[in-house]
Parts: structure tokens; C-alpha cells; sequence
């Protein structure tokens, strides 16, 4: 059942349950729980909005105010984008959460061979600032935050956002933009790396050092361990890896003599919500507790707002099935519950068709809906963190934060997070385990529901016939077109010597110790595509060889 | 095929997109089944794609492909095979595919689509069946 390990005697009595983070759960909880693991008040909770946290970051979380919502958006060219966001706003969305397409991403321009068949499918096509301002046009980026879902190229859609908010106007100090920005997961999962691993590094320290000193309402960095969790993490991997990161983000900016106290504060998070609801909660709860003690502990940092746990508690992809997709609507809703009674502060959900499609505005508004349904209707703003106090929960949120100070541990012995990754031995371990997992799914030991697990199944051609209602986004040939016509517009009309100056600039910060953020907002403004930026960095940093992954 | 009777299969993640959870475990479900299983890693281009399965002469190349562009990658990299004199490289597919994609795909040539759901134990009884 589930997602846990569920053992059962012969009349289908549950005997013993073991979470994915290796948890055994009893079947009832009581107060001697609390007192043999040590439990205090104080300690252990503290007031909600008091240090360290476990309850909630505010004294009044949701009664104050409730979750921001960021459904994941863009696709095809800037234009078709800008429509969506209004879309969204226009519904009630107050955050932006921008997809780019595969070249943006990987730092290709739409007329690039490796482009072909990409430009404009998983999100917007991104070449230079003209695309910036038609995507963000008539959207006030003084009152919208925008997550900006890039990475190996985040620098410089950092920088495109800055200039674009400079060219509608606004100053950089009225703006907020988190770009992703987490390339060390993306080396763990997802998979849009370009540059080797001290190189990639080296940049989040840029971006975040520039955002200490130019952005002050940016947050320069987003640490998910979301896709780590969907490559095969547990949920206390999860959690233990993305802290790992987020040290070696912390390393390499000390490095550069700016104090923690000085930046963290800027960090978020985005953690997946896909599991057992209890083994969610849990780790939630216990992250928020652990990541404060850390600051506090290890960096030395004393401003209590600078210990939040700040983040995206949402999606959810893995849990959703590609067999009997409305099921997912219900599993969605399920996994949304269980960020509200984490106490998320910001939230999106996976789209019920995502197995087939990119969200139609339908499914889009589906996942919004479902989250104000929450908030709005059925009383998740009623009452600050519902189940503390709960037995189970607290004793569970106790065993949590230890497994994924086990887990942060096994990372330290082997030499650190960016050690780990160039060796290869975390995408190892999460392969190795997606792989025991998927196979427990097929086999049934694990249940999903609308999955028939193979033992049962037989032969199944059906499946290749099934019919689904789900309705399909089109792929529309023209947005390359257009982009490409774009782009030979925009290498006809710009000042050529501004292009270049600008990015022998950029090359002489990469080479050196520069940062190479103003640098970038300089090649912006003077319409240097994202190709001839990263083209740059290509050059001058070269490219990430993966390790072997068995 | 040589000595032994084992499959050879190259999986290979096409094009820019680098959700390869997918391609690992299959990688690693075909190696149980007894395959020799090359990896390409990611990012790889049609041609890096054709290189790696002529060195390694497989008999099979296994595309991962999510994005949705499945029909006009594996548009192409039949032509390429073709020209190249590849035609006795199976080529099969898996990932992000609708349904109503398969005809097409099987018409053009891919020898079977394994879309994402799929058990383990079908994808490779459906390999199986291409070899008897």
C-alpha cells in the first residue's frame, strides 16, 4: 500500500509498516512516545513563529496570510507565455513560475541545431531581452515575484529579469525574482548541467553575491531537493541532501568574506510533496527545526528571520500515475493537504495530465482551484500547525530530523556534497533505488491505486490502446519559426559593437575572479542572446562529463 | 550475433532533456534480465547516439525521450540509420509517449514504444519478441 512497506497476516491485518526513510510507524502512540524520545515543549516546538520553528515560521502562518500559489507556467513563445501569466494572475495567482524551454535552458538560441524540435515545448523561448519584455510586459514586477525555473544558465536570466525591470522602469531594489539556480541537483537529478561542477558552483556564489548587494528583495537561490526526491530520493534524503547543498552553496560565498548572517536569509527551498501524508508532515516539520538549528549552530548566525526555512512545498509529479490520470486530481489534493498542515508557504501542485502533456489552462486551473479550496473553503487557515501536540506526529517529526541527520552524515564521510556528485556516488545510490522501488510498485509490495501490478496483469496489450480523455497541448512548428525569424531581426537591428564589447567584458570576468553578473545585465541591455552569453562560459568553463551511474 | 546470445542494447537519452530516471532504471531492469546495457549519459546528439551503438555493436538502441518531441527525433535518426547501413539496429522507444503517437511511430520504423507505466517484465518480453 502506499508508498511505505506494509506487512500483513493472513487476514490482512496490518502488522508492520516501514516509511521510505526507514521509519517503522507503531500502531498507536502515546504519551510515553514523547517522554522516551525526550520531548519538550520548548525545545522540541516553541511557539509558532519562535525558534526553532518546527511549527511555523510566523506566530499567526495562515491566519495572517495564506499560501502563495505559483502554478509552474510557460511555453511557446514569449507572447503565448505573457497571455498564460495573465491568465493565472487574472485568477487569483500572485507569484510567477516561469518555464523555459530545453535550448533556454541548456543555453542554445532557438536557431541552434541542437534547438530543433525543443524551441518553445517545456516552456518559453527565451534568446534575448526582446523576448524578456514581451513575456513580462503589462505584469508589475514591483507587486509580482517571479520564480524564474532555470539553472545551468541562471545567471543569466537573473540578469535578463534585472534589465527588463529596468527597461519598464522599476529599480532592481523593487523587484524579487528567485531563480532555481540549484545546479548541484541538477547533477543529481533533472539533468540540465552544463558546466563541471566547480565552474557551476562558482556561479551560484556570483549570483548570490550580487543579490546581497544589488537584488535586496531577489532571493538568488532556490535548493530543491524536489527532483532529487523524484530521481529516488527518500523523503529524509531528500531533505539531508538539499541541506548538504545548501552548505556547499554557504562554503563557497564564505569563501568570498561575506559572513552567512549576511546571505542565507536570501535562501528557499522547494521539497516535493508526493508520500505517505505522515512521513510529509513529519519531515517538514522537522526540516524547518533542523535547517534553524544548523544556521544557529554551525554558521553562527543570531537574526532569527535569516533561520526561516522559506520555500515551495509542492508538485508532487512522482506520486501522480500515467494509468487512470483523474485519480490524480484526488492524489494532488491529498498531497496539497499535506503542505497545508505543514504550514507551506508557498505552494503549486502537478497537473493531473502531466504523464501525457503540458497542462492545459484547464488542468492549470484545476490545481489552482484545488489549492483555494483548502485555504478558502474547508478551514486549513483556521488554526496555526493543527497537529502539534499529536503523539505520532511529534514523535515522528523527532525521528525524522534523525534520519536526516544519518543521512547528512553519510554524505560528510564521503568528502561533501560537491565530492559526492563528481564522484557519482548520490546519483548511484537514488538510481539504485528508483530502481528497487519501481519494481516493488510492479510487483505490488507497493500499491498504487489504478496500477495492476504484474503478477495480476497477465499479458497486457490493452494498454497500448488505452483511451484517455485527457485533452493534449499542441506542439505549434511556428513558435520555432518565429523565434527564428526573431532572432535574425534582432542580429540585424542591435549595435553590434555594444554585443561585443559586452561579451569580451564577460569573458575577461569569467576567466578571472570577477563577479560576472554585471557584466551579464550589461550584455542583456545590449540584446546579446542567451546563446552568446553561455556561449561565453562554454569557452571559457568547458563542460561537465557525467560520472558512470552503475 | 557473436558468442553469446545476449541482447546488446545502447540507451540513449536524445536531445537536450535530462530527466533520466527513466533511462536508469530500465538500463538497470534489462542488465538484470541478463543484457549487456550501454548507457549513453546525457545530452547526447543523433550522432553521438549513432557512434556510440556502431562501437558498441549493439543490437538494439533503447531512446528515452520526454520532452514530446519523439516523432521528429526518431524521424531522423531512422534516416540516419538507414543511410548509414544501420538497418539491422532495432530501435525502440520509451518515455513521455501518447498513445495515439504509437501507429505513426511504428509506421516509420520504431520496432516497439514502451510509453512511461509500463511494466519492467513487458518491456522485456516485447524486446525478447524482436529477437525469436
Amino acid at each position: 500500500m502506499g508508498v511505505a512497506k506494509y506487512t500483513k497476516d493472513e487476514k490482512g491485518a496490518i502488522k508492520e509498516v516501514i516509511y521510505q526513510s526507514g521509519i517503522k510507524v507503531k500502531p498507536v502512540y502515546g504519551p510515553e512516545d514523547l517522554e522516551k524520545a525526550g520531548f519538550t515543549y520548548e525545545q522540541d516546538l516553541g511557539a509558532p513563529g519562535d525558534y526553532p520553528f518546527t511549527r511555523s515560521l510566523h506566530p499567526q502562518s495562515y491566519r495572517s496570510r495564506a499560501w502563495t500559489t505559483r502554478q509552474y507556467t510557460g511555453f511557446g513563445t514569449p507572447e503565448e507565455t505573457n497571455k498564460r501569466f495573465k491568465l493565472m494572475i487574472a485568477n487569483g495567482q500572485n507569484g510567477l513560475n516561469v518555464a523555459f524551454d530545453l535550448p533556454t535552458q541548456m543555453g542554445y538560441d532557438s536557431d541552434h541545431p541542437l534547438a530543433e524540435g525543443e524551441v518553445g515545448r517545456v516552456g518559453m523561448a527565451i534568446d534575448s531581452l526582446k523576448d524578456f519584455e514581451t513575456a513580462f510586459a503589462e505584469i508589475p514586477l514591483d507587486r509580482i515575484g517571479s520564480g524564474l525555473t532555470i539553472n545551468g544558465v541562471a545567471t543569466i536570466m537573473m540578469a535578463m529579469y534585472q534589465a527588463t525591470a529596468e527597461k519598464f522602469g522599476y529599480s532592481k531594489d523593487q523587484i524579487s525574482t528567485t531563480p532555481q539556480n540549484d545546479i548541484l541537483k541538477e547533477m543529481i537529478g533533472r539533468g540540465a548541467w552544463i558546466f563541471p561542477v566547480e565552474h557551476g558552483v562558482r556561479l551560484v556564489g556570483d549570483s548570490i553575491e550580487y543579490a546581497v548587494k544589488e537584488l535586496p528583495k531577489s532571493n538568488p537561490v532556490s535548493i530543491c531537493g524536489y527532483h532529487i526526491r523524484e530521481s529516488g530520493a527518500t523523503p529524509a534524503q531528500e531533505i539531508a541532501y538539499a541541506f548538504e547543498i545548501a552548505k556547499a552553496y554557504i562554503d563557497t560565498v564564505t569563501a568570498r568574506g561575506i559572513k552567512p548572517e549576511d546571505f542565507v536569509g536570501r535562501f528557499s527551498f522547494n521539497f516535493n510533496v508526493y508520500g505517505n501524508l505522515w512521513e510529509q508532515i513529519a519531515k517538514f516539520r522537522a526540516a524547518r527545526k533542523l535547517w534553524a538549528k544548523m544556521l544557529k549552530t554551525e554558521y553562527g548566525v543570531t537574526d532569527k528571520k535569516k533561520l526561516f526555512l522559506r520555500g515551495l512545498f509542492g508538485g508532487g509529479g512522482s506520486g501522480l500515475t500515467k494509468e487512470q490520470p483523474e485519480n490524480n486530481i484526488m492524489r494532488s489534493a491529498y498531497y496539497a493537504l499535506g503542505a497545508a498542515l505543514s504550514g507551506a508557504q508557498t505552494t503549486a501542485l502537478c497537473s493531473f495530465d502531466e504523464a501525457y502533456t503540458i497542462p492545459t489552462p484547464r488542468s492549470a486551473l484545476l490545481s489552482l482551484r484545488t489549492l483555494e479550496i483548502l485555504m478558502d473553503e474547508v478551514g486549513l487557515r483556521d488554526t496555526v500547525d493543527p497537529l502539534a501536540g499529536s503523539y505520532f506526529i511529534e514523535t515522528l517529526t523527532l525521528e525524522m530530523e534523525e534520519k536526516i541527520i544519518e543521512e547528512m552524515e553519510e554524505v560528510q564521510k564521503w568528502g561533501g556534497m560537491t565530492k559526492s556528485i563528481s564522484e557519482g556516488f548520490i546519483q548511484r545510490k537514488v538510481s539504485r533505488q528508483a530502481y528497487e522501488y519501481e519494481k516493488g510498485l510492479q510487483s505490488g509490495e507497493y500499491r498504487k491505486v489504478g496500477i495492476v501490478p504484474t503478477s495480476e496483469s497477465g499479458n497486457r496489450p490493452e494498454q497500448e490502446t488505452q483511451k484517455t480523455d485527457v485533452e493534449l497541448h499542441e506542439y505549434n512548428q511556428e513558435w520555432a519559426e518565429k523565434s527564428k525569424v526573431n532572432l535574425i531581426e534582432l542580429r540585424r537591428t542591435r549595435n553590434d559593437k555594444d554585443v561585443s564589447d559586452s561579451l569580451k567584458a564577460l569573458e575577461k570576468a569569467a576567466r578571472g575572479t570577477d563577479n560576472v553578473m554585471p557584466y551579464l545585465v550589461t550584455c542583456c541591455h545590449a540584446y546579446a542572446t542567451v546563446g552568446e552569453m553561455a556561449g561565453v562560459f562554454r569557452d571559457v568553463f568547458g563542460e561537465w562529463n557525467e560520472p558512470e551511474f552503475y | 550475433m557473436e558468442t553469446t546470445n545476449k541482447i546488446r542494447v545502447l540507451i540513449a537519452k536524445p536531445g537536450l532533456d535530462g530527466h533520466d530516471k527513466g533511462a536508469k532504471i530500465v538500463a538497470l531492469a534489462l542488465r538484470d534480465a541478463g543484457m549487456e546495457v550501454i548507457y549513453s549519459g546525457l545530452h547526447q546528439t543523433l550522432n553521438q547516439i549513432i557512434q556510440t551503438a556502431t562501437q558498441e555493436a549493439v543490437d538494439v538502441i533503447g531512446l528515452s525521450i520526454m520532452s514530446g518531441a519523439h516523432l521528429p527525433i526518431c524521424k531522423r535518426l531512422i534516416t540516419m540509420m538507414k543511410e548509414q547501413g544501420l538497418d539491422d539496429i532495432r530501435l525502440i522507444v520509451g518515455g513521455v509517449i501518447p498513445y495515439q503517437d504509437i501507429p505513426e511511430l511504428k509506421e516509420m520504423g520504431v520496432a516497439a514504444v514502451f510509453p512511461g507505466g509500463i511494466s519492467f517484465e513487458d518491456i522485456i518480453t516485447g524486446m525478447n519478441k524482436l529477437f525469436e
